[in-house]
């Protein structure tokens, strides 16, 4: 066995990994950026390099500098985790010639992999089942739109160096795949260096399903069950599970046997990830092939008891697998949710700054925590904003789903802006919990800008509920002030909790242990213990469990609970009559000017001063965390100003185009 | 005095007939029923229209505001049937009862405060020998039994037919003022107009609220700007609530309605000693005083030049995270504000290193330097949080009077006898880390964070100077810079000379503060006799 091994990578799937190490007695190496000066993983590790400045192409894209740090440290071995190196074959030869082990596949089968024009090519020999589409590189957009009408719309344009939902495009018709070849050829350029795309037919509304691999260099493989990842944004995995809820014993042995005759084809060795498409027939079609940890193995793990880092490294040091295809079980159901910071409420927009608060429930048997921060750590433009992976286990699906509600209820972070409400979102929807959901599921479920989580009576009496007990303990306090020359007064009874424009009435007041309240004549009972300043309320409303997250806001609260985030005020009978004789005020327009709905660089304007636009029409384009977003005029104008030029970095909110009038 | 175009003249109401009757007394219950009545009347201001363009324009009256603002049942009111004695310009058949000024006292959380609430549904509240005697008694009364007073403005001006009588008025209650200054605390809430000489009363008092749309403060109004000095400008613009609240620093806090702004008034009004003979109040709390918080640690960022947020630190350090603080959209450099320590109240002044790299300027000076003395007058420790590079250069700075305005700070942390714990987090540089509560300046407990620099200033400023014949030599100015950061960027110099009481754990910052206040609670310091003291105003 190895006794160093150096993680070429940074974040929670570093800190997983030195985890693992440190169980298993290997010493690890760290590698970071300037930015990542004092994070988690460099602090976890028994030693780090730095390996040059904040943007990844300089620092954790840099092969020599990672195979120096390999030499400098005398690691045996390096686990290259996911994204960055971990998929590039030159990485691999150049750390196995620098005398160590890539913890991965060989360098061959990554390469040939990697390519999904070859990918394809191979797997269709090993008589794996693949989409139909062109097998060879499309040179154009004038070429797209032949090959396209070829296949027949809607069309796939994918980069054939591609991953992680970066340059893929869908096309319906010919203009959008003139535009789609453009930008997904861009895309691919400046995130793997490699322009190169194609086409295929898209299969609509799909479910994603990938099978979970492990061979050793002895010729041995297992497949270890199916992921199902359909929960996807922008071709970005949200939230997978493992086993897939559709999957029968025939279908799941088929595409195992698939994908392990496709690793056997390659010389496969190590963990890796065959990933299928699969119809409303349940007819499965190969999409790729990832040669490397999948950031979702957490759910194989905990379905089939497996360490995969643990399993990854016994396999690099040569050793054979310790399982065979027969004692491969399925123990419960797994999901996994990742939190991002990037907020629902503004299109999913990339969200950056101190995590000022970041409290992850507490770990169990039904809790996993994946993280690379902590509190007070930074996220930065530079990375991707995946700041946690919440892992649940439950004896089957509706115990996993209601271990991730509780859990996502309990997850506390400020400082950015996050998805959680999203996931809980997630977790609510009836469709989800049936199991019928597809790709396109996060488009059909929220078509138009999310929301929040439906918030119906229960969550009006939950969050209303602990506001009212927090308000009136809060309130009841107050009057114990030094100072105070007379008895404490009795509380108001009736109160109007307002969330946002919607509204309750109850009347309510504190007993031992709770609140009491009564709501359109029927009582609530609240209980559970609250302290001022306490931030997580874990009690019950109605006889049923609820945790709701409170923050003080001056006189006001700001509750968070089942997909559901609302500033709420709290008002006495008295101040509600009062407020209701005084008209409401309208609020300002700011609709003139365009404001940067992130941080990020200016790619490209689009339009210049003078130029009359159409609503919807894009006016600027802006890259942040590697993703370009197209800002649209939300009205018909006349630019009469651009701030901004090519190349700038923005920030949120800074005014980009004023329009006249 | 000014007096707003928008004034609307009392209304002519009937004197209430004399009952008594020459032969005796009249029954009981007819004495009681006239009181009744009287009362009645009285409470009704200017009249049930009246009433309505109030609320209309977004405004609460001015009993419906006091009837927020203390708590149910405290309210007794004096002077409700006080009259105006003006027999000029038929102003002798228009009298109405209170005479545009609600006052009196009651009880915020049981603690009693003096309250006025001008009327503007009576004369458009404008300001009488009458009504200004009522604000007076009032005051007068608040300084003796040591209570708080809270005025609430809105009003059109001075009562143009009492003349000289009004603005005699006027002043009377400016008196009051300065005297009851440093003895109870005064809060002015603008809940409407508030123009011409009239802005100096709440001008004079410890803190202005005002509210969003509503509300406007100025010396000359739109009307006379525009002949003056052909500005357009509208009264939201010109004195609004967003007006003085960023730009001005005349207001401390903006709010969006009437019910806002008095729930907030409760709640600051809990923050403050009743008078400058009372200690601050307590409050109990179960926050413990030995909170560990293990992110501030990592606050300060690895490159000396980059922000954050100090107000994470300040949330992190008080009770419950709960700071109440003011004027944060003026002169941001510097945080001012309140909080609860163990349950006590303490102000806290901070540097913003987000805000123009928390540099002190004119503004910032000036406004930590009024909260300081604030503090110091009601007995109130002050915790100091100094992350400060210098003061701003640039001629505006240096020809708007920064010696004199800075100055203004140092004197007010020099002055203090109150408690004052420091923690440098950071940089203080220069004469900067001399006016931030320094040792010098009578701290009481100085700590400091690993990450503090104590220095003259920056360490590439000082090597330029001190080795000014090595500047064409990048790689000697380099060598000696890190000398210079090595021997100055630290701690453990200043806390050689015990300038620096000791270098605390970041994450410890609570438990040493409160420990530190703990500790103090039984301070005893007097500063020489004089008549008065001399800031440079």
């Amino acid at each position: 066995m190895f006794n160093k091994i150096l993680i070429a990578n940074r974040g929670e799937i570093a800190c997983r990994i030195i985890r693992t190490c440190k169980r298993m007695g290997i010493a690890t190496v760290a590698v970071h950026s300037r930015a990542d000066e004092g994070a988690l993983h460099v602090r976890m590790a028994d030693e780090a390099v730095l390996l040059g400045p904040p943007p990844p192409g300089r620092s954790y894209l840099r092969i020599d500098a990672v195979v120096r740090a390999v030499a400098d440290t005398g690691a045996e071995a390096v686990h290259p985790g996911f994204g960055f190196l971990s998929e590039n074959a030159r990485f691999a030869r150049a750390v196995e010639d620098a005398g160590a082990v890539f913890i991965g596949p060989p360098a061959d089968a990554i390469a040939a992999m990697g390519d999904k024009i070859e990918s394809k090519r191979i797997a269709q020999e090993a008589g794996v089942r693949v989409i139909p589409g062109a097998t060879a590189e499309t040179g154009d957009p004038d070429e797209a739109v032949g090959t396209a009408r070829q296949i027949g719309y809607p069309v796939m344009i994918k980069a054939a160096a591609g991953g992680g939902g970066k340059g893929m495009r869908v096309a319906g018709s010919d203009e959008e795949a003139r535009e789609g070849f453009r930008a997904a050829r861009s895309e691919a350029e400046s995130s793997f260096g490699d322009g190169r795309v194609f086409l295929e037919k898209f299969i609509e509304s799909p479910r994603h399903i990938e099978i979970q691999l492990l061979a050793d260099s002895h010729g041995n493989a297992v497949w270890l069950n199916e992921r199902e990842c359909s929960i996807q944004r922008r071709h970005q995995k949200v939230v997978e599970e493992a086993p897939s809820p559709v999957l029968d014993a025939g279908t799941r042995r088929a595409m195992g046997e698939q994908a392990r005759a496709l690793a056997r084809a390659v010389s496969y060795r190590s963990a890796g990830t065959v990933e299928f498409v699969c119809d409303r027939n349940k007819t499965f079609y190969f999409l790729e092939m990832n040669t490397r940890l999948q950031v979702e193995h957490p759910v194989t793990e905990a379905i089939v008891g497996l360490d995969l880092v643990e399993q990854m490294i016994r396999v690099a040091a040569g050793e054979p697998l310790a399982i065979a295809q027969d004692d491969v079980a399925i123990d419960g159901w797994a999901m996994e949710a990742r939190i991002y910071a990037e907020d629902p409420y503004r299109g999913f927009l990339p969200s950056v700054g101190r995590l000022s608060r970041y409290r992850p429930p507490a770990e169990s048997a039904a809790v996993r925590i994946d993280s690379g921060v902590e509190e007070g750590s930074e996220v930065t433009v530079f990375y991707d904003p995946m700041i946690a992976k919440l892992i649940v286990h439950g004896e089957d699906r509706p115990a996993a789903m209601a271990a991730m509600r509780s859990a996502l209820d309990r997850f506390q972070v400020r400082g950015v802006r996050h998805n959680i409400d999203f996931l809980a979102a997630v977790m609510r929807d009836e469709r989800f919990a049936a199991g019928a959901v597809t790709t396109a599921f996060v488009d059909e479920t929220w078509p138009d800008a999310f929301a929040g989580a439906p918030f119906t009576e229960r969550e009006a009496r939950v969050m209303g509920g602990v506001g009212l007990l927090a308000h009136l303990t809060v309130l009841a306090r107050d009057r114990g002030i030094s100072g105070a020359q007379d008895g404490p007064a009795a509380a108001p009874r009736r109160w109007t909790v307002w969330f946002g424009a919607r509204r309750f009435e109850a009347e309510a007041r504190l007993v031992e242990g709770g609140l009491d309240m009564t709501v359109d004549a029927r009582p609530v009972a609240v209980r559970g213990p609250w302290r001022p300043g306490q931030t997580l309320f874990e009690g019950a409303v109605d006889g049923e469990a609820a945790i709701v997250q409170i923050d003080r806001r001056g006189t006001r609260w700001r509750i968070a609970h089942a997909g559901v985030t609302d500033e709420v005020a709290i008002l006495s009978e008295k101040a509600e009559t009062l407020l209701a004789r005084m008209p409401g005020k309208e609020p300002a327009d700011t609709a003139a000017t365009v404001l940067s709905p992130m941080p990020g660089m200016i790619v490209d304007m689009l339009v210049g001063e003078g130029d009359e636009v159409e609503p919807g029409q894009a006016l600027a384009i802006v890259d942040a965390m590697k993703m370009e977003n197209v800002l649209r005029a939300e009205r018909a104008g006349a630019v009469a100003r651009v701030l901004v030029g090519k190349g700038d970095l923005v920030a949120v909110d800074q005014p980009l185009v004023e329009f006249s009038g | 005095m000014g007096h707003s175009d928008s004034v609307e003249d009392g209304i002519a109401i009937e004197p209430v007939a004399d009952r008594v009757s020459r032969e005796g007394r009249e029954p009981m219950q007819n004495v009681i029923g006239e009181l009744e009545e009287r009362r009645a009347r009285a409470r009704l201001g200017g009249g049930e229209r009246r009433i309505e363009n109030q609320h209309a324009k977004g405004k609460l009256t001015a009993r419906e505001r006091l009837d927020l603002l203390l708590d149910d049942g405290t309210f007794e009111e004096w002077d409700m049937f006080v009259e105006h004695r003006c027999s000029e310009f038929g102003m002798e058949d228009r009298k109405v009862p209170g005479d545009g000024v609600v006052t009196g006292w009651g009880a915020v959380n049981g603690r009693p405060v003096f309250v006025f609430s001008q009327d503007f549904t009576v004369f458009g509240g404008s300001l009488s020998d009458s009504h200004a005697r009522k604000i007076c008694k009032i005051m007068d009364r608040a300084m003796q039994v040591g209570a708080p007073v809270i005025g609430i403005n809105d009003s059109g001006g001075a009562r143009i037919q009492e003349g000289v009588d009004s603005l005699a008025g006027y002043a009377e209650v400016f008196l009051r003022n300065v005297l009851a200054s440093g003895v109870v605390p005064q809060i002015s809430v603008v809940m409407g107009p508030c123009a011409g000489g009239a802005v100096y009363s709440p001008a004079m008092t410890d803190f202005i609220f005002m509210v969003k749309d509503t509300s406007y403060m100025f010396v000359t109004g739109p009307d006379v700007v525009k002949t003056v000095t052909h500005e357009a400008v509208s009264h939201e613009e010109l004195g609004g609530a967003v007006t003085h609240t960023s730009r001005s620093g005349v207001a401390d806090l903006a709010f969006e309605h009437d019910v806002e702004a008095l729930a907030e008034v409760r709640r600051f009004i809990g923050l403050l000693p009743a008078s400058n003979r009372e200690n601050p109040p307590f409050l109990e709390t179960e926050d413990p005083a030995d909170r560990p918080e293990a992110s501030l640690d990592n606050l300060i960022p690895s490159n000396p030049n980059k922000p954050y947020d100090m107000k994470e630190l300040i949330g992190k350090v008080v009770d419950e995270g709960d700071f109440f603080e003011l004027q944060p959209s003026y002169a941001g450099n510097i945080v001012i504000g309140f909080g609860r320590m163990e349950g006590r109240t303490a102000g806290f002044v901070a540097n913003q290193p987000m805000v123009l790299a928390g540099c002190l300027d004119i503004d910032a000076s000036k406004k930590a330097a009024r909260f300081v003395r604030f503090c110091d007058c009601f007995n109130i420790p002050i915790v100091t949080f100094v992350d400060v590079p210098g003061f701003l250069p640039g001629t505006a700075q240096e020809h708007g009077g920064i010696i004199k305005h800075g100055a203004k700070l140092l004197y007010a942390y020099a002055e203090a006898t109150v408690p004052k714990v420091t923690c440098i987090t950071r940089k203080a540089y220069g004469g900067a880390y001399d006016v931030m509560a320094s040792k010098h300046l009578r701290g009481d407990v100085n700590y400091a964070w690993p990450s503090a620099e104590i220095a003259v200033m920056g360490s590439k400023g000082a090597v330029e100077i001190i080795f000014r014949a090595d500047i064409g030599d990048a790689e000697k100015i380099e060598a000696r810079t890190q000398e210079y950061r090595e021997r100055f960027a630290n701690p453990f110099v200043a806390a050689q000379r015990g300038f620096i009481d000791d270098v605390i754990m970041p994450r410890n910052t609570r438990r040493r503060i409160c420990g530190a206040l703990r500790m103090l609670r039984g301070k005893v310091l007097e500063n020489p006799w004089k008549k008065h003291d001399n800031i440079p105003l």
